[in-house]
């Protein structure tokens, strides 16, 4: 019997070695290890055997059933793990083919530089406000101190509505507005963003629409000094580090005194080249210490409180930045303009 | 205004420095200088040369063989200019001499006949044609008669001036004159100023014997001063004086006229001669024009006046358009012997009246309507008649006619040290205040730290402390001024919640693909009705358009930002981009009156316009052209990020597809629309099949609230079932899908279309709606009985409503 036992056990393990599909190995199971397989047979055949030879037959079939199962577990295996190699092997694609795209939009180059320009105020302690694009006369002029018939009103020509009311032609009424709603009791520390308008021909340096950002700070004891250090930080992250600034006079009707902020050329460093016209600088901004006119309007006391304001371009900005060309460009959204400022 | 460095050096030493450097130091302490031009160019071997003769050229007709004494020798040279005579002084260019232009004079030989030399013209010594005057246009200079032969022409023509260009601000009008330069440049370099010795020799006899002034407008002509000068020769001016006015831009044209631009120029202060034997009377009466009266000015335009113009008259006649230009009848001519000079003080606001209604901006114009100083007035006048006795031969009579309510007086400015540093955050001392205004040339007197300041009344701007403040901070140097932050307590600055949720929607968007755009908000009368938004309509009163437009493509304010937007996918569309997905955020503006009077309403709104393929992915065969259900897509994904429910509904709108659109609505209002472009429409625009939307942007901003509340994350399963149903194809999805909700009430979660079929398979007419429902209760596991009665339900009423059957 026990001759029988390792022959079977002999004979299965030659039958799992052979197998080479999942199939053919649950046949190879059933055969051997099944209730009508020849062990089970064997098995029964027991009750022949003496009392001492029982569990010695027992245990030598047990034996060479778990050698014959285990034989089946390991090729199972193997036979699994081919045919997942293979599987993997048929599924196999070039990479390098292109992608699905996602669609891809972005933002206006102007709302980028002008949220660039709101964060970095807002880190310096700026609140954002804004104000309506048609005004009156009265904010945009009056009480900024530019009354009818003052000379500079020439300097921006306007589109006029009706007599009273014009498209803003600066956003500087949105600091009249601000100063007038709080009626002179607190400080303000704001810029406004927006349109603005005036009666230009539209060409490469012209726009009939263009963007505005102005900055307004009041409180007590505001100092010239703390214009040229708040100007200088905003310098300093828009362009770079190693720029300069510096101030030099100019004239606006609603600040006193006024003056014109310049950075240092980037491309010589101040020495002169052709990008700065020789000069060694770029114009910027215009600013200066509030006119107390224009304090005194909107209810301030202006022996008690002083500020400044500021004014830029963001189109200026983006030309000294990105280096475009023309105006026009903001305003066509031509998509292949657009797109070169969608990366980040 | 362009600056003559030759004609400055008069006032104020200025070699100290270069040009550019002294340009710098202007622009950084006072006015920018907007750019600096060499003159010509230094020229040596070119000389005065006098002719000695002049003979026709033996082999050509149109050429001269003239000898030219040159100081050491006689050169013989052939000239081709048609004005060169015998006896003439000339700019020879000497063989080895360099021309503007690289131009080498040489040793040559032109029809056979030697010619050592060239003698030149203006423009071949390199000045600008338009300088040249009349008389040498078309030929060579001829200098004046006592010029010393031999002498070089580079001093003689003023070649080596260096000519700054100023932009002055409103402000500073006392910088439109060569003196108020030079106060500038002396406070800058700190250096004395030298003014013109003013000394007219006259004779016994008065002006006033002559002429009286009369002046009804007083308030407007708070001062007019007439001169009389006898016996004026008029001719060509001396040549320092022609060369300062061509550096100065003003061609020169004869004495009287050169003078009286001179002094405009040095002063600042316009004066007009008259020829007095034309003038009509020997009154002077200055008077508003009347209605409709009318003048001929100096360049024979017919002027109609009004009661708003101020005019020189004699009395019954204009004689000028006061400030702005003279009058033809009493022009100064080459035969004119006696000049009434005038030199006046003209309201600011009457000059520039004038000089914008008939468009004659000048010289004269700009001063007076920027105020000159009133105690240069008379000295100007006296001035050129110095002048007019020396180069015009003129005998200037005693005194002057005059009217004089002129306000001469100084404004007093007091500043304080203390204040001054307060103001900047400085730290300057007393005493370099005091040098501060003693650079500046301002008289004051000290009282500790109290300055009380004369003000000249050349600087017309300075009126109050910060007027002040700025004089000394420039002189100061803005440079010297500390960095500093604001003292200020640490406000916390940021967006207001309306500001960042226009970020999150922008950023919305663009993640979606969209590009954002900005155009335009003025457009035209034939764009503006276009794709107007039902609730705008509906507030909307009357569009509002400029009073006075450029164009009529940017005349009238928008009503909805999408005609613009289409105008540009239409300009990408002729540049070959056909795939554009734009979006834009700006205001509309609508007035709720009739007749505009007060500001329109500005509203605010978010717009798309897509066009082309919305996805394309060549190479398996994938592409996909935008339609509805693209727009709608990301319309429903934006809301759904704002946590609000919005409704589309099937509407047909003007300019739209009217089966292709939708109107939105938020708790029943209007709140927009989005659909596909009407055909005609996009026809007018050269576009294919385009799809927009427009939403108020104010009414979401309003309504959304910040914070989602917490909902618990489901712990028990939900149960899916499909439902297919055969309906008309008029039916709706939507409709039904709100049925299907209504019915399944709380324990439906969510119905999604998740197919819909149309064709052979069903009858004609029929569609079949394909949808999925998702049962869940928060609470607990659902049992299937109540899912199965549910269901039913949902059959039952459907079937009721929109008679819909289970496709089978
Ligand atoms: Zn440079």
């Amino acid at each position: 019997m026990k001759e029988r036992l390792q022959e079977l056990k002999q004979e299965a393990l030659v039958k799992v070695k052979e197998a080479t599909t999942l199939k053919e190995l649950q046949d190879v199971r059933v055969a051997y290890l099944g209730k009508k397989g020849p062990i089970t047979e064997v098995l029964r055949g027991m009750g022949k055997l003496s009392k001492e030879e029982r569990p010695v037959i027992g245990e030598l079939a047990n034996t060479v059933r778990q050698d014959i199962a285990s034989a089946l577990d390991e090729k199972k295996e193997s036979i699994e793990a081919e045919a997942l190699e293979k599987q993997l092997a048929e599924e196999t694609i070039d990479v390098s083919l292109p992608g699905r795209p996602a669609p891809v939009g972005g933002p206006h180059l102007l709302t980028s530089i002008v949220e660039e320009i709101e964060d970095l105020f807002i880190g310096m302690g700026f609140e954002v406000r804004e104000g309506p694009e048609v005004e009156t006369d009265y904010y945009n002029f009056e009480a900024l101190n530019l009354p009818k018939g003052h000379p500079a009103r020439d300097m921006q020509d306007s589109f006029y509505i009706t007599e009273d009311i014009l498209m803003r032609t600066h956003t500087s009424p949105v600091q009249a507005r601000t100063m007038n709603a709080i009626d002179g009791s607190k400080s303000v520390k704001m810029i406004c963003p927006g349109k603005v308008y005036r009666r230009d021909t539209d060409d490469a340096t012209h726009s009939h629409q263009f963007t505005q950002i102005e900055g307004l700070y009041v409180d007590e004891n505001v100092r010239m000094s703390d214009l040229k250090g708040v100007l200088d930080r905003f310098a300093k992250q828009m362009f770079g580090e190693d720029r300069e600034i510096r101030l030099r006079p100019s004239f606006f009707p609603f600040t006193e005194p006024s003056v014109e902020m310049d950075i240092s050329c980037k491309v010589c460093h101040g020495e002169g080249c052709h990008v700065c016209k020789k000069t060694g600088w770029i114009e910027i901004l215009g600013a200066g210490m509030v006119h107390p006119r224009v304090l005194e309007m909107a209810g301030y006391d202006s022996q008690k409180y002083s500020g400044f304001a500021f004014g830029m371009g963001p189109e200026r900005i983006a030309m000294l930045k990105y280096g475009v060309d023309d105006i026009r460009h903001f305003y066509t959204n031509d998509i292949r303009f657009l797109k070169q400022y969608h990366k980040a | 205004m362009f600056v003559s460095l030759n004609w400055l050096k008069n006032y104020v030493d200025i070699d100290q420095l270069s040009p550019e450097a002294l340009a710098e130091r202007i622009t950084k302490t006072g006015i920018e200088v907007d750019g600096l031009e060499r003159f010509g160019q230094s020229l040596t071997n070119v000389v005065v040369g006098y002719v000695e003769s002049c003979e026709k050229h033996p082999n050509a007709d149109k050429l001269n063989l003239c000898q030219v004494n040159v100081g050491e020798e006689t050169l013989q040279i052939v000239c081709g200019a048609p004005n060169i005579a015998q006896g003439q002084k000339v700019a020879v260019a000497k063989p080895g001499a360099v021309l503007p232009g690289n131009f080498k004079i040489k040793k040559a030989k032109l029809r056979g006949v030697e010619s050592n030399g060239m003698i030149c013209s203006l423009q071949e010594l390199g000045i600008e044609e338009k300088f040249v005057p009349k008389e040498f246009a078309n030929g060579i200079f001829v200098f004046p008669e006592d010029s010393e032969i031999g002498a070089g022409v580079t001093e003689l023509l003023n070649l080596d001036d260096v000519i700054i260009e100023l932009d002055i601000t409103p402000n500073r009008s006392d910088a439109f004159s060569m003196l108020g330069v030079a106060y500038e440049v002396a406070a800058i370099l700190d250096v004395p100023i030298r003014l013109p010795q003013n000394s007219v020799r006259t004779v016994e006899e008065k002006a006033t014997d002559h002429v009286s002034v009369q002046v009804e407008a007083q308030e407007n002509n708070p001062y007019y001063g007439a001169f009389i000068i006898n016996d004026v020769q008029v001719g060509p001016s001396p040549l320092w004086l022609r060369n300062y006015l061509i550096a100065a831009g003003i061609r020169p044209i004869n004495n009287v006229v050169d003078i009286t631009n001179y002094v405009l120029l040095e002063y600042g202060q316009p004066l007009h001669a008259f020829d007095f034997d034309k003038f009509g009377s020997n009154q002077v009466v200055v008077r508003q024009a009347k209605e409709q009266e009318k003048m001929y000015t100096l360049d024979d335009q017919e002027r109609t006046l009004s009661s708003e113009h101020l005019v020189i008259t004699n009395g019954s006649t204009p004689q000028a358009l006061a400030g702005v230009m003279g009058g033809a009848d009493s022009e100064v001519s080459d035969q004119t012997t006696t000049i009434l000079l005038e030199a006046a003080y003209f309201d600011p606001q009457i000059v520039r009246k004038a000089a914008k209604d008939f468009e004659l901006r000048s010289e004269s114009s700009n001063r007076f309507e920027k105020g000159v100083d009133p105690n240069r007035v008379r000295l100007a006048g006296e001035r050129a008649c110095q002048l007019l006795s020396q180069y015009a031969n003129g005998t200037v009579l005693d005194g002057v006619a005059e009217f004089d309510q002129l306000d001469y007086q100084e404004k007093t400015v007091t500043i304080w040290t203390s204040i001054i540093n307060a103001r900047l955050g400085t730290d300057i001392s007393n005493d370099e205040i005091g040098d501060i205004l003693r650079k500046l040339n301002f008289d004051y007197e000290q009282d500790g730290e109290t300055f009380t300041v004369f003000v000249p009344t050349r600087r017309q701007d300075i009126t109050i402390f910060e007027d002040m403040l700025e004089e000394v901070a420039r002189i100061y140097g803005y440079d010297n001024l500390p960095f500093t932050l604001p003292q200020g307590g640490a406000q916390a600055g940021g967006l207001t919640k309306n500001q960042q949720l226009k970020r999150h929607i922008k950023s919305f968007l663009e993640g979606a693909g969209l590009s954002e755009t900005v155009t335009y908000s003025l457009t035209s009368k034939g764009r503006v009705n276009q794709l107007v938004s039902p609730e705008i309509q509906e507030e909307l009163v009357s569009t509002v358009s400029l009073a006075m437009p450029m164009s009529e493509d940017h005349s009238t304010l928008r009503l909805s930002l999408l005609p613009e937007m289409l105008g540009t996918l239409s300009y990408n569309l002729a540049r070959k981009q056909q795939n554009i997905a734009y979006y834009e955020l700006g205001s509309v503006f609508i007035s709720k009156e009739e007749e505009v009077t007060k500001q329109p309403e500005e509203k605010l709104r978010v717009s798309g316009a897509l066009t082309g393929d919305w996805i394309t992915h060549p190479w398996q065969q994938e592409k996909k052209q935008v339609d509805f259900f693209v727009v709608k897509g990301i319309l429903e994904s934006l809301f759904a990020s704002l946590n609000i429910d919005v409704q589309f509904k099937q509407a047909k709108l003007d300019d739209m597809h009217p089966g292709r659109t939708a109107q939105l609505f938020i708790n029943n209002r209007s709140i927009g629309f989005a659909g596909q472009v009407h055909p005609t429409l996009q026809k007018t625009y050269n576009l294919k099949e385009t799809y927009v939307f427009d939403l108020d942007l104010d009414y979401v901003l309003e309504i959304h609230k910040n914070e989602p509340s917490f909902d618990k994350i489901p712990r028990y399963p939900s149960i899916s079932r499909d439902i297919a149903l055969v309906v008309d194809e008029e039916i709706n999805a939507g409709a039904i899908q709100s049925t299907i909700q209504q019915v399944g009430g709380e324990l439906v979660k969510s119905v999604q279309v998740f197919d819909v079929y149309q064709g052979k398979h069903l009858d004609a007419g029929k569609k079949s709606i394909a949808f999925n429902l998702l049962y869940q209760d928060p609470e607990r596991t659902l049992k299937d009985e109540e899912v199965e009665a549910s269901y039913q339900a949902i059959i039952d009423a459907v079937a009721n409503e929109h008679q819909a059957e289970l496709r089978g």
